[in-house]
């Protein structure tokens, strides 16, 4: 019994430190859908692309991989803002299903770019940790610098996004984006930043998954459902709802791994995520 | 200081103004009266570009506001308390205040402005960090009145302040525009409430069907036989 519940334990922190890195990436996709009522379906595809934009500066280019996140950071975040610009600003008055295609495009053609650019095998930073053994659990030591550094993210976001000119704004325009203009504030300059906000966000994501996964140009498929549920399941565009989400999520994975097998944890979160869509459509903290 | 002359506008193939022209002077305090639908709320909306004119031309202080952006007209001095207040009810009253000054020439006179509205409206204080969206009619049209002035306006538009808001509210928030008055701002007000607004104001203008029909002094025009008839029903 007394190894058994060590285990459990293990499971139960290991969600946790999961949770962490599935609330940042859910962070990102809110902000923006709650500020411009657009869903980037090409979400993890521009993390995708922050993870490659790392690879290629730390790797073949040889910088110190601490500059190459940075470096990374900033092109997804400018990526966000274009993004926001050539193809979001001129759908924006569209019908939502017309967005909805117009995102989907971006994924295929971000992935489409990325194998033109790199090809479809699978790349890394070859950068091994090792992981932290305390007592008889064992951590994956990424998975404790994500977690932390996620937190810091979320952290940063929550800052901005409450002590700031441009964040207060930013959560204004969300809730009348009508008399924005009576504040002084031109509505699509705030969109610019959101997306860029929106897209940095997705970089420092890049970042943490980079020490953790090979890269490939479909890895996006593998983490942007995940990403798009638990946006759901906390209520979309729901930022507080969200992180709750990725917390839970993140327990049913990691517990329900340890009792069956990990892909039974996916199955039992899956579950649990139309049952709760069968009670509260509008999610766990969703408001309507 | 601020101009209107033959101004024409309205929405799609609407057109709610036909050739208005007015003027308010600094240091007056000025209302357009009028009933349901004869374009107030519109005629406020022109000034602050959130609609486009067909036609005329508004001038501020001598300079048009013709080829300036909707964001920008609160940095040439007029605040826009619109209808219906338009808060921001998930924002505290303190973030609505801040939204106020938003303009980068705002931010540095912020602490000094919100202390201004803070005395202005003490109930402000006291619910500095409820939600807009938790507090009553009144306190919902001061929080709007304290938002605008955090830009530190030349010009203040009120766009029907009493509306929605119970008879001993309504003296009340007219009693707060004379103070504003007082304390020297320059007002553009339209109201229904044509009894309380012309006690307040030095000068009024009626607007009915999107044409001036009459103007003059607040006093005259209290006195004037068919506003007697027509709009106060002696």
């Amino acid at each position: 019994m007394e190894i058994f519940d060590i285990f459990l334990l293990e499971a139960v922190l290991n969600g946790i430190l999961l949770g962490g890195l599935l609330a940042l990436l859910s962070l990102g996709l809110n902000l923006i859908f709650g500020v411009i009522d657009v869903v980037w379906i090409c979400y993890a595809e521009m993390i995708m692309i922050g993870m490659y934009a790392v690879y290629a500066l730390h790797v073949q280019q040889h910088w110190p991989l601490l500059a190459a996140m940075a470096a990374g950071i900033a092109i997804v975040a400018l990526l966000g803002a274009l993004m926001h610009q050539f193809v979001i600003r001129p759908v924006l008055s569209a019908e939502p299903i017309n967005q909805l295609l117009v995102t989907g495009g971006v994924l295929f053609f971000l992935q489409a770019a990325a194998t033109l650019a790199f090809g479809i095998e699978f790349k890394n930073l070859g950068v091994r940790l090792p992981p932290v053994v305390i007592g008889e659990m064992s951590f994956s030591f990424p998975r404790i610098i994500a977690f932390a550094m996620a937190l810091a993210g979320v952290a940063a976001t929550w800052l901005l996004l409450t002590r700031t000119y441009i964040g207060t704004a930013i959560r204004a325009i969300s809730q009348d984006r009508g008399i924005m203009p009576l504040m002084g504030v031109n509505p699509g300059r705030v969109f610019v930043v959101t997306s860029a906000l929106g897209g940095s966000l997705a970089g420092l994501s890049a970042c943490l998954l980079v020490l953790q996964y090979d890269i490939h140009p479909a890895i996006g498929l593998s983490f942007g459902p995940i990403t798009f549920l638990i946006c759901v399941l906390g209520g979309l565009g729901n930022m507080l709802g969200g992180l709750v989400a990725a917390f839970i999520f993140a327990q049913f994975i990691s517990v329900g791994g340890f009792f069956f097998a990990i892909e039974w944890g996916y199955v039992i979160a899956f579950v649990f995520f139309i049952a709760v869509m069968f009670w509260r459509p509008q999610g766990i903290l969703g408001g309507k | 200081m601020l101009a209107l002359s033959n101004v024409s506008a309205g929405y799609g193939s609407f057109q709610a103004l036909f050739g208005v022209s007015l003027e308010v002077k600094a240091g007056e305090s000025v209302a357009v009266i009028g009933p349901n639908g004869a374009g107030k709320t519109t005629l406020l909306r022109a000034i602050s570009k959130l609609i486009v004119l067909t036609a005329g031309e508004v001038t501020m202080e001598g300079r048009s506001l013709r080829r300036v952006a909707p964001h920008e007209v609160i940095a040439t001095g007029i605040a826009h308390v619109p209808e219906n207040r338009r808060l921001f009810p998930r924002l505290t009253v303190e973030e609505n205040l801040k939204m106020g000054a938003f303009l980068v020439s705002s931010r540095n006179r912020y602490a000094e402005r919100k202390k201004f509205v803070f005395n202005l409206f003490p109930r402000m204080e006291e619910r500095r960090n409820q939600l807009a969206g938790t507090l009553s009619g009144g306190e919902q049209q001061m929080c709007a009145i304290g938002r605008a002035l955090m830009s530190g306006p030349k010009l203040l538009l009120l766009d029907e302040p009493s509306a929605g808001l119970a008879p001993v509210i309504v003296q009340s928030i007219m009693q707060m525009v004379k103070r504003i008055c007082a304390e020297g701002y320059t007002v553009l007000i339209v109201e229904q409430n044509i009894r309380q607004v012309l006690k307040v104001v030095d000068r009024a203008y009626l607007l009915e069907t999107g044409r001036i029909k009459k103007s003059g002094a607040s006093a005259e025009l209290l006195a004037s036989d068919d506003i007697r008839k027509t709009y106060l029903g002696i």
